[in-house]
């Protein structure tokens, strides 16, 4: 009998080996080289109103919003970059220019932003985060964000942009 | 027997109010209501108007209405046909004027939330229904009951996933319920009518 007959046993572990494998996305925390720029996200563009300024807080606040720029690649923290936001909340309609805001990335590549309480709207509460290439000298390609909260009792809610460089 | 007729008409009549006001009441006294202009507001009540008249579709067509005439039950099925177009009429109307390209991104069926791409299918599939309903004499008997009645299944299949998906300002249990019934009473309908058609 030669002994590279494939047996039942062997291809259903081999096969259950594999599902798992490919489940976890072989995933290796170090290899940061390959880090995958964020895609826009379907519908992460409406309501936009490009060229927010740049605001200590959007309205009275009671609702932070946090995230993380960083370069595809090598994921290096991005300092200094324009992001926007916007939603529906509690001050207002998507739409409304009272709604949107823009901060900038710390020097590791953090930012956050008071803004008022996200309520659902449209079937769901959620957010609109943009980094706009025209409103920013860094040099990276535009991205839009729809990010959807996990509950509308949420009073955070953490958004990570990787950008690709343009 | 005389009494006990009138006890089950009153039964399900109560029953009936019950099942549309609650939901109903919920929606229109929602928190959610606060922090939105009139015309969203109008938007979502007549969404959820549209749901409360989409049970009382099958339930006249099934006759499961006691103390209602055929001949009643029958015009007031297509005076709430054509109620129901136009509460679809004025939910799309009002989300597009709220938030035009959320609107637009549902049409043409590239939305992010899945429950807009069932709103669509049955916004479309009840205008089908009411479309056939219109042309019905130009019609043999079989093709319009057919048509009708797939239709009208598809409206309350869209329509159901499309409310049981959404978070918004009707209540998750009256909802749950409200689509329960609109399911089943249609089934009913579907059941009686394919009997029917065997026999």
């Amino acid at each position: 009998m030669p002994d590279t007959v494939l047996t039942r046993r062997a291809l259903l572990v081999s096969g259950a080996t594999l599902i798992v494998a490919g489940g976890t996305g072989f995933s290796v925390p170090s290899r940061a080289a390959d880090l995958a720029a964020t895609p826009t996200m379907r519908g992460g563009a409406n309501n936009y109103r490009p060229g927010a300024p740049i605001v200590a807080r959007i309205g009275n606040g009671g609702f932070l919003m946090t995230g993380s720029v960083r370069r595809a690649g090598d994921g290096a923290p991005l300092a200094g970059r324009r992001i926007q936001m916007w939603a529906h909340t509690t001050e207002g309609h998507e739409r409304d220019e009272r709604s949107h805001g823009a901060t900038l990335s710390a020097d590791d590549g953090t930012f956050q932003l008071d803004m008022p309480q996200i309520v659902p709207a449209f079937g769901q509460a959620h957010g609109h985060l943009a980094y706009d290439a025209e409103h920013d000298d860094g040099g990276f390609e535009t991205v839009f964000l729809r990010p959807v909260m996990s509950s509308a009792n949420d009073t955070t809610l953490h958004v990570e942009f990787v950008l690709r460089p343009a | 027997m005389k009494e006990a007729g009138a006890a089950r008409t009153a039964l399900v009549w109560s029953g009936v109010a019950i099942a549309l006001g609650v939901p109903l009441a919920i929606a229109a006294t929602s928190p959610l209501l606060a922090w939105r202009e009139p015309v969203y507001i109008a938007a979502g009540l007549a969404g959820v108007a549209g749901l409360c008249l989409l049970l009382l579709q099958p339930l006249l067509a099934g006759r499961m209405l006691p103390g209602l005439r055929v001949r009643h039950a029958r015009s007031l099925h297509r005076l709430i046909g054509v109620l129901l177009v136009v509460t679809v009429i004025v939910h799309v109307a009002g989300l597009w004027l709220t938030s035009p390209p959320d609107v637009v991104d549902a049409l043409l069926l590239r939305s992010p939330t899945p429950f807009s791409l069932w709103g669509v299918i049955a916004m479309w599939a009840v205008i089908g229904a009411a479309t056939l309903a219109a042309s019905r004499r130009r019609m043999g008997t079989f093709a319009w009951r057919a048509g009708h009645l797939a239709l009208a299944g598809v409206t309350v299949a869209g329509t159901v996933a499309h409310a049981l998906l959404i978070e918004g300002t009707m209540g998750t249990v009256s909802k749950a319920v409200l689509c329960g019934l609109v399911v089943l009473t249609t089934a009913r309908v579907f059941f009686k009518a394919t009997r029917v058609g065997k026999a």
